[in-house]
């Protein structure tokens, strides 16, 4: 008998939102020494499968089956007695507690006096060495970056004895080294007996690690594949429901624009303590690559440039006058920013999907003049459509929506109020493949119009594709830029690693 | 698919108290007209409702940035102070050749900018020197009602003036007037959020701050102006207190009335933690507060049971807005 039953086993699982079917009858199975890859469009329902599996949302039918024995868990506590750890898709952490405070809350080591400091201390450090993080255990979690946080809610769920460990998205905003020790760790946990369910939208590592593959669409299941016998394409397919051949776009088009003068230029800019040393100009029709490691500065010389953060060496030049901007400035000078925490610094929980996406809009209108209710929905509806977002009713709370989708909403915030200039730090994290190739093609599509692009992603094919240059930043300086001509995997790797 | 909106549970409590009362309070409902005026306990609600339901007008806004404003009653203190003394000591009050004593225009003037004043400061000690707003404007809370006694010189200032005191006690259109101050203090700040696109900036300053600043929303001006629309209110809220008992009490007007500005703003439904507000829901809080309390009375309950009806009904109502409670009363499906 335990030769057959799965470790874990989802039968029949049924949830409703109000509006929106999310999961269908889903079954699924889970054997020890498994890494399972959970995929499918944004929106497919992954989230929601494994947030009715550990409960933060109650299924409205179907049983849950650990090693055969019928589980209820009522919330994510309750999930982790059941040997159920979770990293979720929208990083949970506490932000004004330290990192050491957020990997063992909950369950602080104990002595005599209280908690015991020493043990947290200890436990810290090898939750961090399993993900090789190398991060200061008292810095406070808020004080971090994404991808950092992303690996501490890692070495949070790793740090609890666990028979199941579910990861949704956990490498969406880390680099390949990051990734690669976070799959040395998986891998030792499957020897372990460990059951992994893994939830991305990168198929390259889907097929490097994954087992088996269970592919959801709409709230159903399409099926489930040994990974080594189901070929990419045909995995396309069954995610997106139609022949993978209509996402293959034609090879861009090459990117001259010498006619033009630079409008924007910033010579050994920075900020002490920060990114220094940025020198790039950026053309009207221009796509300006940042590549780079985790940490490298990316993210940085983003919000300096849109003056969240403000520089304090070197010049920032817009249309040939130095600038001191401020978010509110920028945004009325035609440039914007798409935030790459989009949970902490991009969305407006409990407002409409509407309200979050004319916010911008509304905010260069000057606030007397109210952009009339029928005039949001049109604005909302016209990137809805234009970005596929999904459901398309406008009127919901945005958090309602999948992670890939309230993505979607936040690019559609910017475009709609065309930007001369848009930094985008990784807008297409969460995304689905699909989406992915829209969004690339959007960017390219308003390049030709003249618009230009700060285009940040730690996936580097995607900067490849889309970047008129490449500016390789390294230990928070600029060191090099990559023309078009010259820019593939090879050469940006090893500008980025070289050692000098 | 509409959602319901979120003052759903407190116009829910509001009509059951009423109807408890048309069944158990005779007379309730009942309503004279005296000299082209009425009254009658429904009419005398919509009167005593006025100061709070003032300040919670302003205090919604306040909340809804995640912030509170606890000085409200203080300074409602101290423009009854500033408004008592202009009429009671005539003499010293000729300022740029206007006599302020005379006008009731001018002396109202005076009790709303006294407010205007106060909100600036609070508004200037949260946006500019970031201090948390609970402790910003703990400190006028405080040092408020020690102005206002400056202002009055340690007396309880009283006067007659009739038409000052009209302020409370006179009628309009049958109606009295405190009802038509806080009808038309409303109507002002809906145009102002809703007309505009003020409430949108303000719903999302409370809900996510830092992606308001990243959109381009000027929040340190929001929140000026929050705290500035809450001063003026509790100005005017002030001097309907300070004509009500034509005179100024420093001790004792508006004391603790903060405290039921912001049970009807939650009750109403919004929330402390910011983002969505809503006046209407506030309104109906503010309301339902005071039905209670007139419901209390006029049945001869002892008074001191007043405050415990009135928290377990705020408890009820926060407690069916509460998803978590919901989540608890839903009997558990069992998985078949
Ligand atoms: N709390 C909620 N209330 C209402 N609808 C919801 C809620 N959470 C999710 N949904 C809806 O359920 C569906 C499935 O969402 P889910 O988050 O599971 O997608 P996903 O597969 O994880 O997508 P992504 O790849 O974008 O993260 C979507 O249509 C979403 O809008
Ligand atoms: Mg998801």
């Amino acid at each position: 008998m335990s030769e057959s039953t799965p470790l874990l086993h989802l039968q029949g699982i049924d949830k409703r939102f109000p509006g929106v079917h999310a999961l269908k009858g889903i079954d699924f199975e889970l054997e020890t020494e498994e890494i399972h890859a959970l995929l499918g469009e944004n929106g497919a329902g992954k989230s929601t499968l494994i947030k009715v599996l550990t409960g933060v949302h109650a299924a409205d039918g179907g049983s849950i089956c650990i090693e055969g024995r019928q589980i209820a868990p009522r919330n994510p506590n309750e999930a982790v007695t059941f040997g159920i750890s979770t990293v979720y898709q929208e990083v949970n952490l506490a932000p004004n507690l330290s990192v050491a405070e957020n990997i063992c809350l909950g369950r602080e080591p104990r002595n005599v006096f209280g908690i015991d400091w020493r043990a947290v201390g200890e436990r810290t450090k090898s939750a961090l060495n399993r993900v090789g993080l190398r991060v200061d255990p008292q810095r406070l979690v808020g004080d971090i970056s994404i991808a950092e946080q992303q690996l501490v809610a890692i070495a949070r769920a790793l740090d609890v004895e666990a028979k199941v460990l579910i990861l949704d998205e956990p490498t969406s905003s880390l680099d390949q080294d990051e990734v690669a020790q976070l799959f040395a760790t998986l891998r030792r946990l499957r020897e372990e007996g460990m059951g992994i369910i893994f939830v991305t939208h990168f198929l390259d590592q889907v097929y490097e690690i994954s087992d088996r593959i269970t592919v959801l669409r709409n709230g159903e299941r399409i099926g489930t594949f040994q990974t080594d016998e189901l070929p990419r394409i045909e995995l396309v397919s069954h995610m997106i429901g139609r022949s993978a051949e209509s996402l293959e776009h034609g090879a861009m088009a090459s990117h001259e624009v010498s006619g033009h003068e630079p409008f924007l230029t910033v010579t050994n800019f920075g900020k002490r303590g920060s990114v220094q040393d940025l020198n790039f100009e950026i053309r009207s029709g221009e796509v300006i690559g940042l590549a780079g490691l985790l940490g490298s500065g990316r993210t940085e010389t983003a919000r300096l440039l849109f003056g969240i953060d403000h520089g304090t060496e070197g010049g920032y030049q817009l249309d040939n006058r130095s600038a001191h901007l401020t978010p509110r400035s920028a945004i009325s000078r035609g440039v914007g920013l798409n935030v790459e925490d989009r949970k902490a610094e991009g969305i407006f929980p409990g407002l409409s999907i509407r309200e979050n996406m004319v916010v911008v809009a509304q905010v260069k209108r000057r606030w007397w003049q109210r952009i009339s209710t029928a005039e949001q929905k049109q604005v909302a509806d016209e990137y809805v459509s234009a970005l596929q977002l999904q459901p398309p009713n406008t009127d919901r709370n945005i958090e309602n929506l999948s992670g890939g989708n309230q993505q979607k909403a936040l690019l559609g915030r910017w475009l709609a109020v065309e930007p001369r200039l848009l930094l985008l730090d990784e807008p297409t994290r969460g995304i689905d493949i699909g989406a992915k190739f829209e969004i690339m093609a959007l960017v390219e599509r308003l390049r030709l119009e003249g618009k230009s692009f700060v285009f940040i992603s730690s996936e580097l094919s995607e900067v490849i594709r889309v970047s008129s240059r490449i500016v390789v930043l390294r230990d928070r300086r600029a060191v090099t830029t990559i023309s078009r001509a010259e820019a593939n995997e090879e050469a940006v790797v090893a500008a980025i690693a070289k050692h000098e | 698919m509409k959602s319901m909106p979120s003052w759903i549970y407190a116009l829910g409590a509001l009509i059951f108290v009423l109807l408890f009362n048309a069944f158990a309070t005779p007379g309730f409902f009942e309503i004279n007209v005296l000299d082209g005026r009425l009254f009658g306990s429904v009419i005398d609600i919509l009167n005593r409702v006025a100061p709070v339901a003032l300040l919670s007008l302003g205090m919604t806004l306040v909340i809804a940035t995640r912030g509170v404003d606890l000085s409200v009653g203080a300074v409602m203190a101290m423009s009854g102070a500033v408004a008592a003394s202009l009429i009671a000591r005539p003499e010293g009050n000729i300022l740029l050749g206007l006599n302020f004593g005379d006008s009731v225009f001018l002396i109202v003037l005076a009790g709303l900018v006294t407010g205007l004043l106060c909100g600036l400061f609070n508004g200037l000690l949260v946006s500019r020197a970031r201090i948390q707003p609970i402790v910003a404007t703990l400190l006028l809370m405080v040092a408020g009602r020690g102005v206002a006694q400056l202002i009055s010189d340690g007396q309880i200032i009283t006067f007659s003036a009739p038409a000052f005191a009209s302020i409370a006690r006179g009628a309009t259109l049958g109606m009295p007037n405190p009802f038509w101050i806080v009808v038309l203090f409303a109507a002002v700040i809906l145009v102002l959020t809703r007309w505009t696109a003020l409430g949108l900036f303000i719903e999302s300053l409370g809900s996510n701050p830092i992606a308001a600043r990243n959109v381009g929303i000027n929040t340190g001006a929001l929140l000026l102006f929050v705290y500035s629309v809450t001063g003026v209110c509790a100005g005017m809220a002030g001097m309907i207190a300070a004509a009500d008992i034509q005179g100024a009490d420093a001790n004792n007007a508006g004391l603790y009335l903060e405290l039921d500005a912001i049970l009807a703003v939650s009750v109403g439904g919004t929330l402390l933690s910011g983002g969505r507000f809503s006046l209407v829901g506030t309104l109906i809080g503010a309301i339902l507060m005071q039905t209670l309390t007139t419901t209390i009375l006029t049945r001869g309950v002892a008074p001191e049971l007043t405050l415990v009806v009135k928290a377990l009904v705020v408890l009820a109502v926060c407690l069916l807005q509460s998803p978590t409670f919901l989540h608890m009363l839903r009997p558990k499906k069992v998985a078949a």
